[in-house]
């Protein structure tokens, strides 16, 4: 594949905290429209290797490419417009814990000079979508979990971005609401976004993989693996 | 910065201004500090422009006089005042001279002795006022002339006492102004440090907001605006409450000598109005550099 493709390309890529080597070697190329799942023991870095991809983490080793651009090479303002482009779902939430639901979602419309109001359709439809109609005037710390893993997703896919990167976005809610949080994720790759989600979720992954064509991303020992399609 | 970005930071982004938590109590801390420091600013600055004056004043009308007694019995005392005169007139650098009359000289001695004073009665010196040019007279020269000629004359040019006079206006002048310069200082570092405290509480909403992409100056303004306005508000009851202080000292007078008028007088009223901006500038550069700081330290 020619470079500059892929959406986001790993390069021999490695990466060390203090002593201890966690990736080494990583090599990946996302390209548009693709649909991974990242899966691994607990602490095997996938969350490391996630923050590889928008720049929250520099790789110690390797180079990271994002629309073609090494991502050491961006200063702050363009991280900051590459962020725009990227929607990502933490494990851990955060929030603007003094603004009501509906802004903390709309926050990358506003942070980026966009009018909420503009896309109040948008907005209000997303979050029925994500079933959080009723809570849209409540603040994040009176949400549950789940609650909160829906509204992050909710926030990452406002600006319709072109990747998306969830990490165990559906790690608290039931079976119902991961289907259907599932199936955003599905239709916004069918409009071609690239997508990368870690989960450690199997019945996530088998119920992705009857709707597209998911490749499945493994971490072990320290490298990453195109898992089998036994999965 | 550009100059959008200060327009903005002035007309005003509500949506950024509301990404950042309201804060009750240090913002009440900043006003105070803001306050306190255009207050103490104010009569820094009366100080300065009061002190500047008198050295000005003191400069220019003792530089330019200097004073001939006569001292001699009263028979000879206007021969002598005549003959001064003369060799006044004659000597190269005098741009003029004049006996005082009575009434001038008794209007000096006045606060001494009373007004209706019968000078008269009394043996008065009799005063010549000598104004002199500017490259001036040879005053040894004149003195050795004077005493050959008029020997009750004493020239006293004031060089004597006027040099420390304006010397201490001139330190006092300088001292206002260091005044004035630690008071800015402080005010800066009070800022950077409520600024700092401000961007560490709220480092979650820094996270959160560089995660969705805002851009720095983005979340900069956010708390540049505040900070600003915050100390241009406190400023501006600063410097109220500092000019009703200065308003109440006691007006410039003869009586008073060079103690009263410490306030500000004509133009200098307008100096006081630039605190407020100054103190403004000051809070948006301290938390425009404190913000940056801080956010470089953030991915």
């Amino acid at each position: 594949m020619d470079r500059g493709t892929a959406v986001i390309e790993l390069e021999n890529v490695g990466y060390s905290y203090g002593g201890g080597e966690l990736l080494s070697d990583v090599s990946i190329e996302l390209v548009p429209g693709s649909f991974h799942f990242l899966t691994g023991p607990s602490g095997s870095g996938k969350t490391t290797l996630l923050k590889l991809c928008y720049g929250a983490l520099l790789p110690t080793s390797g180079q990271v490419r994002v629309f073609g651009e090494d991502m050491r090479g961006l200063d702050r303002d363009q991280m900051a417009m590459l962020r725009r482009r990227i929607g990502v779902v933490h494990q851990d939430c955060r929030f603007l814990d003094h603004l009501p639901l509906a802004d903390n979602i709309a926050l990358p419309l506003t942070v980026s000079g966009r009018e909420a109001e503009q896309e109040g359709g948008d907005l209000k439809e997303l979050m029925e979508w994500v079933g959080l109609s009723s809570r849209a005037s409540a603040l994040p710390p009176e949400l549950s979990g789940g609650e909160r893993q829906r509204a992050a997703l909710a926030r990452a896919v406002i600006m319709s971005p072109d990747v998306i990167l969830a990490d165990e976005p559906t790690g608290n809610v039931d079976w119902e609401m991961s289907q259907r949080l599932l199936k955003l994720l599905v239709e916004l790759n069918k409009m071609g976004k690239t997508v990368l989600i870690a989960s450690h979720d199997l019945a996530l992954i088998r119920a992705a993989k009857s709707q597209v064509s998911v490749r499945v991303l493994r971490i072990t020992n320290r490298k990453l693996q195109l898992a089998g399609a036994d999965l | 910065m550009s100059r959008g970005a200060i327009r903005s930071l002035f007309l005003g982004d509500p949506q950024a201004a509301r990404v950042v938590p309201p804060s009750g109590f240090t913002a009440h801390l900043t006003l105070f500090v803001s306050g306190a420091m255009a207050f103490l600013t104010v009569f820094a600055l009366a100080l300065s422009l009061a002190s500047g004056r008198l050295a000005d004043r003191w400069a220019e009308e003792l530089a330019r006089s200097a004073t001939l007694r006569i001292t001699a019995p009263m028979d000879q005392r206007a021969a002598q005042t005549e003959a001064a005169l003369k060799i006044l007139r004659q000597t190269p650098g005098v741009a003029s001279a004049r006996a005082l009359t009575k009434e001038e000289q008794a209007a000096l001695l006045a606060p001494w002795f009373g007004a209706d004073l019968q000078i008269e009665d009394l043996p008065v010196p009799q005063l010549i006022e000598v104004i002199d040019t500017d490259p001036g007279y040879d005053a040894a020269g004149l003195r050795l002339r004077l005493s050959a000629e008029v020997p009750g004359a004493v020239l006293d040019d004031h060089t004597r006492w006027r040099r420390p006079l304006v010397d201490a206006a001139r330190s006092l002048r300088r001292l206002g102004w260091i005044a004035i310069l630690l008071i800015g200082g402080a005010t800066a570092a009070m800022i950077t440090l409520a600024a700092n405290a401000a961007l560490s509480a709220n480092a979650q909403v820094i996270e959160v907001l560089r995660l969705v992409g805002a851009r720095d100056r983005y979340i900069a303004q956010a708390f540049v605006r505040r900070f600003t306005l915050r100390a241009f508000g406190g400023a501006v009851i600063g410097v109220a409450f500092g000019l009703a202080g200065v308003l109440l000292l006691p007006s410039a007078s003869d009586e008073g000598g060079f103690l009263t008028g410490l306030g500000f007088q004509g133009l200098d009223w307008l100096w006081p109005m630039l605190i407020p901006l100054l103190g403004g500038g000051v809070a948006f550069a301290a938390t425009w550099l404190a913000a940056h700081r801080a956010l470089k330290g953030l991915s």
